[in-house]
């Protein structure tokens, strides 16, 4: 048993099945509409494994108007709907709902418009994220949030997480590079924000909507914004005798005015698992290994590996790679973006953790993580985005072994809190979803979390759209809506008036 | 009974509120006063006055991170960051000259709540795109938080972003996290001469679709100076970089005629003259802000100018458009309609006199469905409607 529980199936909704399934096949004809058991598996999970789910039916709309249609018939039927995009979610904010329509939105796979001139591109949603760079790349163009999915996720899941990748700490996330929505609302309204232009003209619901999760609407059509590709990029391998030096090295970089295009670090556990995997030539006697990529124009890159180089002597860096070529710079990388399947080798299971820290904090944490692994009786290995101070501990179990989940998943949690605890966030780019759903609370006050739905009831006010992800307690709008107040004299004598 | 409430932090805004909530008594928020006259008038009888809601709460600059509440000074925190080596990166406008009042003025606060970016919004993002976090109260008089004091945060939705550009209608915000940025160490800007407004936005979309890293494109037609338009594209960054990439951009638009180079110091004028809206400053007509796609901005103007009589010039490599009717009146459905012919966007009535904005559409007008939603949004965080009513849309 997993100890995330979702919202009951509402009998009255599974007892209508044949009638909401007739009522989708007469708006999505054909294929376009999965109800048997067997087909429907393909759709019972995401990227979060652990939990399975088969939906009441799996529709895949094709137009606009069927997503809106699809979305009326629901809100007017009080049927509820989940969102889903490739299913690369580490959350699981797919998962579906077994009184729920799954709604994958990945028929909606064309780019509509390259536009060089004003650098942007308008796709579908369901393009994926290297379908970007690979429609603009031989223009000498991309797209530059690269989550490490980016070959399968889908630009439409990145705007429902906020997605980032390693490049984020120059180039930004989702929210900063996409220029314009389409969108329709779970009533089948549609809906257009921003375009190729900057900027709001009201509200900026374009904010709203990105890492919003699937649920406040469905994005049908996205703007995103393209950038001319780096002259040149080389990458420095640094190895550290401790996590303190190598956290110290990375401030020293940030405080000398560098920014750089990716900055990552691996601790020895990660390190000799992808070390076995790769054979990438990391020194296996650091306790902390820095990847810095350097990205720009040639004089620019080529000054900044020295400053950086200097930097990292300066902080007892105890072994210094630079690349001369852009193979040994994919060298150096191969290991990084091997960590996930290198640490799936060393153990049959892990739980990748994704909580952000102040990057001084980084120190500490580690120490903790170790007291925690005893703890639970679990190892874990950590991949760090640096620049930003964005941890991924992967937490090894083996979910055949009674009790190891349950005990990866409050080994996690413990994580997540630590991460809180510092001044840090539950989740720096994979979303709340289910998995942190419950820790919500250890972030925000009672007062934040029903500020934050009753921007749900604005767009959602039945709740139809993928509920049971990220609020722990469900309460109505009507029941929000509700003003507590005090009628009476003023109540703030000390503040001065005119 | 008309009051002005000046709190000195979070609790005592928070008190406010609540009795505000409590007596449905609207309130108008403001900080310095500075972008008073930017918007639509607000109808209340009492003001909520930030100004004392002052100080840096924490600033660690190898974090790249600043807390502040939201009634601390603009020029405070700039000189701050800049004492440390850093900036703002979105570069925020002043509007004092455009109003004809004191430069320097101005809050945070205010600056987030009218999303005020300047020149390098092209490169590095809104105001809104360096908002991390913050802690505000709502309409119903309930201090909340969200987002936080980390770069990379998605937990929960985004209100710190959504705030931005609310004009204090959604919610009072009390403190803000910031993400700040290493300031450059040199700058110098391309100036190429005599190209016409069509011209001058192809070389600046031109040079954004290079990798030069321009983080500023701005086209001033002749009418501004010497009787002779100027196309300039600044570059910032390391001395050696900058350099590198002047000699690249040269290269580039060499074949567009005539240019010259603007070292550190002609750069910055040239840059805070575009930024602070020199060129209209000094006088009384009605200023427009235009949002376009780049190369819809010379289209935009051209269509204008058989019907108005206006000056104009470019931001944002085209795609901001500053535009003042020389004639006095605002045209707004002239220009509305100009918007939607050259492929949407948005206008908004920047600089008119205060019974003129009362009596217009100041923010461009939305859809059925996204007012209508926009409204409902308005409903959850101020449902009694106390919070700056009728600031950016007339009764809400």
């Amino acid at each position: 048993m997993t100890a995330i529980a979702m919202p009951a199936p509402d009998k009255a909704v599974l007892a209508r099945r044949q009638e909401i399934l007739k009522a989708l096949q007469a708006i999505v004809p054909g294929e376009g509409v999965i109800h048997d058991e067997r087909e429907m598996r393909a759709y019972e999970t995401d990227a979060l494994t652990a939990y399975r789910q088969l939906p009441l039916i799996v529709v895949l709309p094709e137009t606009v108007e069927q997503v809106s249609k699809v979305l009326k018939y629901c809100h007017d039927n009080d049927v509820k709907v989940v969102p889903r995009g490739a299913g690369t979610s580490l959350s699981g904010g797919a998962l579906p709902l077994g009184d729920g329509v799954l709604l994958s939105m990945m028929k909606f796979n064309r780019v509509l418009d390259i536009d060089y001139s004003n650098r942007a591109v308008v796709v579908q949603p369901g393009v994926t994220n290297l379908g970007i760079t690979r429609a603009v790349e031989h223009e000498g163009f991309y797209y530059a949030p690269d989550p490490s999915s980016q070959i399968a996720c889908s630009i439409g899941g990145n705007i429902a997480e906020n997605s980032g990748g390693v490049h984020c700490l120059k180039y930004g996330l989702t929210t900063n590079n996409v220029l314009g929505l389409e969108m329709v609302l779970v009533t089948g309204e549609v809906i257009r924000l921003g375009g190729k232009h900057l900027d709001s003209e009201g509200y900026d619901l374009l904010a709203l909507m990105t890492g919003s999760e699937g649920l406040l609407g469905v994005v049908t059509e996205v703007t995103v914004r393209i950038l001319q590709k780096p002259e040149t990029a080389r990458a420095l391998l640094i190895g550290f005798p401790t996590s303190e030096d190598g956290g110290r090295c990375v401030a020293d970089i940030i405080a000398a005015g560098i920014i750089p295009g990716g900055m990552e670090m691996m601790d020895k556990p990660a390190i000799h698992a992808a070390e076995d995997f790769v054979n990438a030539g990391y020194p296996r006697d650091v306790e902390a290994l820095l990847i810095v990529e350097l990205d720009g124009p040639e004089g620019e890159v080529d000054y900044l590996i020295d400053r950086v180089e200097e930097i990292a002597r300066a902080n007892q860096a105890s072994h210094i790679r630079i690349s001369e070529s852009e193979e040994e710079r994919m060298t150096f990388w191969a290991g990084r973006k091997a960590a996930f399947p290198a640490v799936g080798r060393i153990s049959p299971d892990y739980l990748c953790m994704d909580g952000t820290i102040p990057r001084r904090e980084l120190p500490k944490v580690l120490a903790r993580m170790r007291d925690l692994s005893g703890k639970h009786g679990l190892g874990v290995a950590n991949v760090f985005h640096a620049g930003d101070g964005n941890l991924h501990p992967l937490i090894l179990y083996d979910a055949n072994k009674p009790g190891e989940l349950e005990a990866a998943e409050a080994f996690g949690a413990d994580i997540l809190r630590l991460c809180v605890e510092v001044g840090g966030v539950l989740t720096g780019e994979h979303g709340v979803g289910i998995e942190k759903r419950d820790l919500m609370t250890d972030m925000f006050t009672d007062a934040d979390l029903k500020q934050q739905q009753r921007v749900k009831c604005a767009f959602d006010p039945k709740q139809l759209l993928n509920p049971g992800k990220v609020f722990p307690v469900l309460h109505r709008c009507a029941e929000l809506g509700k003003m507590h107040v005090h009628k009476g004299k003023l109540p703030f004598p000390d503040i001065p008036r005119f | 009974m008309d009051a002005t409430f000046k709190p000195g932090n979070a609790q005592e805004v928070e008190e406010a509120v609540k009795w505000a909530a409590a007596e449905t008594q609207p309130l108008e928020i403001i900080g310095q006063g500075s972008k008073r006259p930017f918007g639509r008038p607000v109808q209340a009888a009492h003001v909520l006055d930030l100004s004392g809601v002052t100080g840096i709460e924490s600033y660690e600059p190898a974090e790249l991170v600043l807390t502040a509440r939201a009634g601390t000074s603009i020029a405070v925190l700039e000189k701050l960051v800049e004492e440390n080596g850093q900036e703002l990166s979105f570069e925020p406008m002043d509007f004092g000259p455009l109003f004809g009042e004191e430069p320097g003025r101005g809050t945070i606060g205010g600056v987030l709540a009218a999303n005020l970016s300047g020149p390098r919004r092209i490169k590095a993002g809104a105001a809104r795109d360096h908002v991390l976090g913050l802690e505000a109260v709502s309409g119903r008089g309930e201090l909340f938080k969200s987002g936080g004091r980390v770069v990379k945060n998605v937990t929960g939705y985004d209100l710190p972003r959504t705030l931005c550009g609310s004009f204090g209608t959604l919610a009072v915000t009390t403190t803000v996290t910031l993400k700040v940025n290493p300031r450059p160490e040199t700058s110098a800007t391309l100036v190429l001469t005599g190209l016409d407004d069509q011209e001058g936005i192809q070389v600046l979309c031109d040079a954004m679709g290079s990798s030069a890293e321009v983080s500023g494109a701005a086209h001033l037609p002749e009418w501004i100076d010497d009787n002779r338009s100027r196309t300039v594209l600044r570059l910032e960054g390391f001395k050696s970089s900058v350099d590198y990439r002047m000699k690249a951009l040269q290269q580039r638009l060499g074949s567009y005629g005539a240019s010259y180079q603007l070292e550190e110091a002609g750069s910055k004028e040239l840059w805070d003259g575009i930024r602070n809206l020199a060129p209209f400053a000094g006088r009384r007509t009605p200023v427009w802000r235009i949002s376009v796609a780049p190369t819809a901005g010379p289209q935009l103007v051209a269509r204008l100018k058989s019907s108005i009589e206006l000056d104009a010039f470019y931001d944002w490599s085209g795609g901001l458009v500053w535009l003042t009717c020389t004639d006095g009146d605002i045209h707004q459905a002239r220009i509305r309609a100009a918007v939607d012919a050259v492929g949407g966007g948005h206008a908004t009535l920047v600089r008119a006199d205060s019974s003129v904005r009362s009596d217009s559409a100041v923010f461009h007008p939305q859809s059925a469905p996204l007012a209508a939603l926009s409204r409902r949004l308005k409903e959850q965080f101020d449902p009694k409607g106390i919070l700056n009513p009728g600031r950016m849309v007339s009764g809400v």
